[in-house]
């Protein structure tokens, strides 16, 4: 099989005394999408920031297309320019257009010229159904409309990697079919996605193939159909238990 | 979760000590090429400063040991003063700036002339410098005659103090009630307590907080204002400095004056910045950018 475009491999994370992560490995090949699931605070969050380097791991290798990001004589913002991130709380700028939002690392990271920048941000815009919305501020738009401009600033690039954390955790149970919609258009359109959900009818439908962590531990990872539909191990098993019913 | 503590780590890697040990050199590089650099600016400025033809007065006029010797133990008498005054300056500024913006903050038409009342008196004392507040207070208070006895002029020169900084204070204070969510405000009424006591209990605390650090600038602009007492005439150590330079013709004793205030305020300023980075570093949980 070809190389993976993340591989993280034995990733340990400490807050002072108390581990986060324990040794993490993880691959995510190209057009896949790997869910990460578990219950808060077993690392999901911290697991997606360590991949795009906003926060440094205290052990472990990452590999992004097959170099090691992990190393400290690597360039972090170069890292981050090529992986896109979408918050839970959408954190777009308020001070800035919805256009703006989106084009704002064509124009200053990657050096497009003001016009093309608009012009990719536009098309970027249509694809996710709010063309006409570009000129507004972000507080005029819902929160599935701002998640989904959220996504369009992630993607306005054509990053090799999407990292997606619990992007509809913050959204009104009536708007989040809008986003998961679109998390599945872009899946079909062939994008590359890490994503951390507590949907789990979605990653049932969505994921290529599910990680369960929990403590810091990957406890079992597989198909979603095998993770989610014929769980091997109790934590996992429990936690299903829990939260599908 | 905690129960199973670090133990259950696996050992360091070779790889991650690697990392560590290149990241700490390049932090021992950064740190080499700054105190270089600093060295190298020193240097340059105290060359600079030596071949300056009126090298030799400047240091006999304004660096004289002899003199800072001589000038220091009354200089120190004098900043005593300055300390007595920002003490209780300190406590008047925090009392009445606290009631300006509680007044400013109010809600409802029925308020009007107060929030009007509150909001013209920061706007006259921001706008009026210091010295002249300081005039007017200290010369015009003494002529209403209202005792026979003198008034003394620290007393004056600390309600100058006093009215000028809570108009700055009050205005900062204000910003910080304004930026507690109102969410915060209605949790708080909802309970049932009053304007008053939502104020008190829910917004102030928190909104001290926000402003701790533009509140210690201002305490520490302050600290060096109290020296301008001097010109009602009270002894501190401006004054001391200035009588030490009238009866020698040597301008050292202003030197001493300087770095004490410099050597008095610093440990705020430090303190300062040690309670900015603390309060960013409990509100940013991503620690790397």
């Amino acid at each position: 099989m070809s190389q993976p475009v993340l591989e993280m491999r034995g990733i340990v994370k400490v807050y002072g005394n108390h581990p986060v992560l324990r040794g993490v490995d993880l691959a995510v090949r190209k057009h896949e999408v790997v869910v990460l699931i578990g219950a808060s605070g077993s690392g999901k969050s911290t697991l997606l920031k360590t991949a795009n380097l906003l926060e440094r791991i205290d052990d472990g290798q990452i590999f992004l297309s097959g170099t090691d990001i992990s190393d400290p004589r690597v360039k972090a913002d170069a890292v981050r320019a090529r992986i896109g991130v979408v918050f839970q709380h959408y954190n777009l700028f308020p001070h800035l257009s919805v256009l703006d939002n989106v084009t704002l690392a064509l124009r200053k990271v990657h050096g497009v010229s003001k016009d093309e920048a608009a012009e990719r941000g536009r098309a970027v815009l249509a694809r996710i159904g709010l063309a006409d919305r570009g000129s507004s501020f972000p507080d005029r738009l819902s929160g599935g409309q701002q998640q989904r401009v959220a996504i369009a600033r992630a993607i306005a690039t054509d990053p090799e990697l999407l990292l997606l954390d619990e992007i509809t955790s913050a959204l009104d149970p009536m708007l989040v079919g809008e986003v998961l919609d679109l998390v599945g258009e872009l899946k079909a359109g062939g994008s590359t996605i890490l994503m951390a959900t507590h949907e789990m009818d979605f990653a049932s439908q969505v994921a290529d193939r599910v990680v369960f962590l929990s403590g810091g531990r990957v406890i079992e990872e597989g198909p979603a159909a095998q993770v989610l539909g014929a769980p091997q191990q109790p934590e996992t098993i429990e936690f299903l238990s829990r939260t599908m019913r | 979760m905690s129960g199973a503590g670090a133990e259950a780590l696996p050992p360091i890697s070779a790889l991650e000590l690697d990392r560590r040990r290149y990241r700490r050199n390049r932090t021992g590089q950064s740190v080499l090429i700054s105190l270089v650099s600093t060295a190298v600016v020193a240097v340059i400025i105290w060359q600079f400063l030596i071949h300056s033809p009126g090298w030799k007065v400047t240091q006999e006029t304004f660096f004289s040991p002899e003199y800072f010797m001589a000038a220091l133990p009354l200089v120190w008498d004098g900043l005593l003063l300055n300390m007595r005054v920002l003490v209780f300056a300190v406590i008047g500024v925090a009392i009445w700036a606290t009631i300006l913006a509680g007044l400013r903050s109010l809600r409802g038409p029925i308020f009007f002339p107060l929030r009007m009342l509150a909001s013209g008196y920061t706007d006259l004392f921001r706008g009026m410098p210091f010295l002249i507040v300081l005039y007017l207070i200290g010369l015009g208070i003494p002529a209403l005659g209202l005792t026979d006895q003198i008034i003394p002029v620290e007393l004056l020169g600390t309600v100058a103090l006093v009215l000028t900084y809570s108009s700055y204070v009050a205005e900062v204070l204000r910003a910080g009630i304004e930026a507690v969510h109102p969410s915060q405000r209605l949790a708080a009424r909802s309970l049932g307590l009053s304007h008053y006591g939502t104020l008190r209990l829910v917004v102030l605390p928190q909104a001290v907080r926000k402003v701790t650090p533009a509140l210690m600038n201002d305490f520490i602009s302050m600290q060096k204002d109290v020296g301008l007492i001097s010109v009602l005439g009270a002894v501190d150590a401006v004054r001391q400095a200035q009588i030490q330079v009238a009866m020698t013709y040597n301008y050292t004793a202003y030197v001493v004056a300087g770095l004490m205030f410099v050597a008095f305020s610093w440990p705020f300023i430090r303190f300062t910045d040690w309670l900015t980075a603390r309060q960013q570093a409990r509100e940013q949980i991503g620690g790397l950018v």
